[in-house]
C-alpha cells in the first residue's frame, strides 16, 4: 500500500524568477544608491537639461536615462527614490500586515461580539474613499516619512483583517481545530498553533500585494507633493515633473513610470508565487 | 452505572428550535452502542455535547452527561476539559478536515500523549509508531512524516482511528467514521474500528445513519427522531422485532443482502406524523 503522493518538489516558477528578481535588484540598488548613483540625484546642471537617454541621438553618455529639465540625472534620481518606495513599502506593509491580520484572525476564530466590534469597524473604514482619507491624514499629520508610513498602515488594514477574517472562519469549522480543543488546548493556543499556520500561506500573499499598495500610495501622495520633503527625489514626483514636460522629454516621465509600474507588478506576483510555492495543499 | 450516562439531555439553538430532547443514553464499557436516526436528528449534537464542542449558538437547557460516575457540570472548566481529554476521543466523519493540512501527522497523533498524559517526545513517538503499525499502515516512520494531503482518505481515517486510541481512552466517539470514504474502504476501517476496540476493550458510541453497520458491530442502539428517543434497545431485539412503528419503517427503508430484489419502502407518512405528534406532545409537556 505505498501511497504515490509523497513529498513532490515543486520547482520555483518563471513567475518567481522575475518577480523576486526585480524586487532584488530594487533593493541592491536602493542600499546601495550612495556608491553606485552616476550622480548626485540633486545637483542641477541647468546646461545639462532635458538630455535624452543614451540609446537617442544628441545623448550624453554620462547620463544613461537622461537628465531632466533641470539637469538631473534620471538614472541616480530613480535609484534614490526606490529607498524611500522601499521603506514604506516594508515598513508600512508589515505594519499593516501586523495589525489587520491580528484583528482578522480574532475576529474569525473568536467570533461573537468581538467579530461584531471589528467587522463594523472595517465596515465603516472601508467607506471612506481611500485616496482622499490619506490626503487628508496627511494634512493633519504634516508630511514626512513617518507620516506617509502611518497613513497606509491606518487606511489599508482592513484589508488584512477582512480577508483573514473568512479564512479564520473556515479554519475554524475544520474537526482538526475541535479535536485541539478536546485534546486541551486552550482557545488562544488553537489559534496560534492550528489556525494561524493555516492563514500563513494567505498573509504572505497579501503582504506583498500591500507592499505594492504602499509604493502605489507614496508614489500618488508626492504626486499632489504630500510625501517628504520636496527636494528629495521620490517616484511620484518625478512622474509629476516629468508629466509637465512629456512632449519634450518624454524620458523623465516614461523612466520612472516604469519602475514603479515593475515594482508593484513584481510585489503582487512574488505575492502569489510564495502563496503556491509554501502552501502544503495544493488547493 | 455505565460508564458514560448522558440523562434527560435537552439542547437549543439559542431562541430556536430543541435539537435534543431529553434525551437519556448509556454506554458501558467495551460496549459498542449505535446512534441512528436521519440527517438532522441531532446524532453528532450527542457526541458533541459530550466532548464540549458544541456550536457556540447551541444551549443546553437541561441534563447531566456523567463519565464513570462523574458529573461533568460539577467539575470546574478546567479539570472538566482535562478529565474529557483523557477519557473519551474522537474519531471524525471527515478525515479530509480532521487533520492540521499544514503539520506533518506524526506531531498530530503524539501531542495528544504529550499534551493529556505528559510523556517526554520520545516515549510518545514509540507508541505512535505502535500505534500505526496497529492500525496496519506499513511504514509508519514515512508516514509519521507526511503532511497530510499526500496520504489517501483510507489513510487518514487510519491515522485518526490511531490517534483516537493513543491515549487509551475510556470512550470514543465514533462520528459516521465512515461516511465520507469509499465504500471499498469503508469496510476495511469498520472493521478496524471493532478490532481496536474489541482490543482496548473501550466503550464505543457508534453515531450511524447505516443500519446495516449497526447489526454488524452494535450491540445496542438508541433510535433518535427529531431529537428525541424513539427506541433504546439491544441490536438482537431490535432486529427481530423493532418496538416502535417507526423503527420498524426504519429498518423496512434498508436495503438487505438476503433479497436484494425487494423494493425499499420508505417510511410512510402515517409513521412520520406519528412521530412528529410524540415530538409536539413533548414539547407542549415543556410548555414551549
Amino acid at each position: 500500500m505505498r501511497d504515490a503522493r509523497s513529498r513532490v518538489r515543486r520547482p520555483i516558477g518563471l513567475r518567481l524568477w522575475l518577480s523576486g528578481g526585480w524586487i532584488t535588484l530594487l533593493i541592491i540598488g536602493a542600499v546601495l544608491a550612495p556608491l553606485i548613483a552616476p550622480h548626485d540625484p540633486l545637483y542641477q546642471d541647468l546646461f545639462a537639461g532635458r538630455m535624452p537617454p543614451v540609446w537617442v541621438d544628441g545623448a550624453d553618455p554620462n547620463f544613461l536615462l537622461g537628465t531632466d529639465s533641470l539637469g538631473r540625472d534620471v538614472l541616480s534620481r530613480i535609484l534614490y527614490g526606490a529607498r524611500l518606495a522601499l521603506t514604506v513599502a516594508l515598513v508600512a506593509g508589515t505594519l499593516t500586515c501586523l495589525i489587520g491580520a491580528t484583528l482578522g484572525l480574532i475576529a474569525g476564530y473568536y467570533r461573537g461580539w468581538v467579530d461584531m466590534v471589528i467587522s463594523r469597524l472595517v465596515d465603516i473604514w472601508m467607506a471612506f474613499p481611500p485616496v482622499l482619507f490619506a490626503i487628508l491624514l496627511i494634512a493633519v499629520l504634516g508630511t514626512g516619512l513617518t507620516s506617509i508610513i502611518i497613513a497606509i498602515v491606518v487606511i489599508d488594514w482592513t484589508r488584512f483583517a477582512r480577508v483573514v477574517r473568512a479564512e479564520a472562519m473556515t479554519q475554524g469549522t475544520m474537526d482538526y481545530v475541535a479535536s485541539a480543543q478536546v485534546v486541551g488546548r486552550t482557545k488562544a493556543g488553537t489559534m496560534f498553533a492550528e489556525i494561524l499556520p493555516n492563514v500563513l500561506p494567505t498573509i504572505v500573499a497579501l503582504l506583498t500585494l500591500e507592499m505594492g499598495i504602499a509604493v502605489i500610495v507614496e508614489a500618488i501622495l508626492s504626486f499632489v507633493n504630500l510625501s517628504i520633503s520636496t527636494d528629495a527625489p521620490t517616484w511620484g514626483g518625478m512622474i509629476a515633473e516629468g508629466r509637465t514636460s512629456v512632449h519634450q522629454a518624454w524620458w523623465v516621465l516614461v523612466f520612472p513610470l516604469i519602475t514603479l509600474f515593475l515594482t508593484v507588478l513584481s510585489f503582487s506576483q512574488l505575492g502569489e508565487g510564495l502563496k503556491d510555492y509554501f502552501d502544503p495543499v495544493l488547493r | 452505572m455505565s460508564f458514560l450516562e448522558v440523562e434527560n439531555l435537552t439542547l437549543r439553538i439559542a431562541r430556536g428550535p430543541r435539537i435534543l430532547r431529553a434525551v437519556s443514553l448509556g454506554v458501558d464499557q467495551g460496549e459498542v452502542r449505535g446512534l441512528v436516526g436521519e440527517s438532522g436528528a441531532g446524532k453528532s449534537m450527542i457526541g458533541k455535547a459530550i466532548l464540549g464542542t458544541l456550536p457556540r449558538a447551541i444551549q443546553v437547557v437541561s441534563g447531566r452527561i456523567s463519565l464513570d460516575g462523574t458529573d461533568l457540570q460539577t467539575l470546574p472548566a478546567r479539570e472538566r476539559r482535562r478529565r474529557i481529554g483523557a477519557q473519551v476521543a474522537l474519531i471524525p466523519q471527515d478525515p479530509l478536515t480532521a487533520l492540521n493540512p499544514v503539520r506533518r501527522v506524526g506531531p498530530q497523533i503524539t501531542n495528544r500523549l504529550v499534551d493529556i498524559l505528559g510523556w517526554d517526545r520520545s516515549r510518545a513517538e514509540a507508541r505512535a509508531r505502535e500505534l500505526l503499525d496497529e492500525v496496519h499502515i506499513p511504514d509508519p516512520d514515512r508516514v509519521m512524516r507526511s503532511y497530510p494531503h499526500e496520504l489517501s482518505g483510507g489513510m487518514r481515517q487510519r491515522i485518526l482511528i490511531a490517534s483516537a486510541f493513543a491515549a487509551e481512552p475510556k470512550l470514543i466517539i465514533a462520528d459516521e467514521p465512515t461516511t465520507a470514504l469509499d465504500v471499498t474502504v469503508q469496510k476495511q476501517i469498520l472493521r478496524l474500528i471493532k478490532e481496536m476496540q474489541d482490543r482496548h476493550n473501550t466503550a464505543l458510541l457508534f453515531v450511524t445513519h447505516d443500519l446495516g453497520v449497526v447489526s454488524k458491530i452494535c450491540q445496542s442502539l438508541t433510535v433518535l427522531y427529531a431529537g428525541k428517543v424513539i427506541e433504546d434497545t439491544d441490536t438482537r431485539s431490535f432486529f427481530a422485532a423493532p418496538g416502535h412503528p417507526y423503527s420498524q419503517a426504519l429498518l423496512h427503508a434498508t436495503p438487505k443482502y438476503t433479497d436484494p430484489e425487494d423494493s425499499l419502502t420508505p417510511v410512510p407518512q402515517h409513521v412520520i406524523d406519528a412521530v412528529e405528534a410524540e415530538v409536539t406532545d413533548f414539547d407542549k409537556g415543556l410548555g414551549a
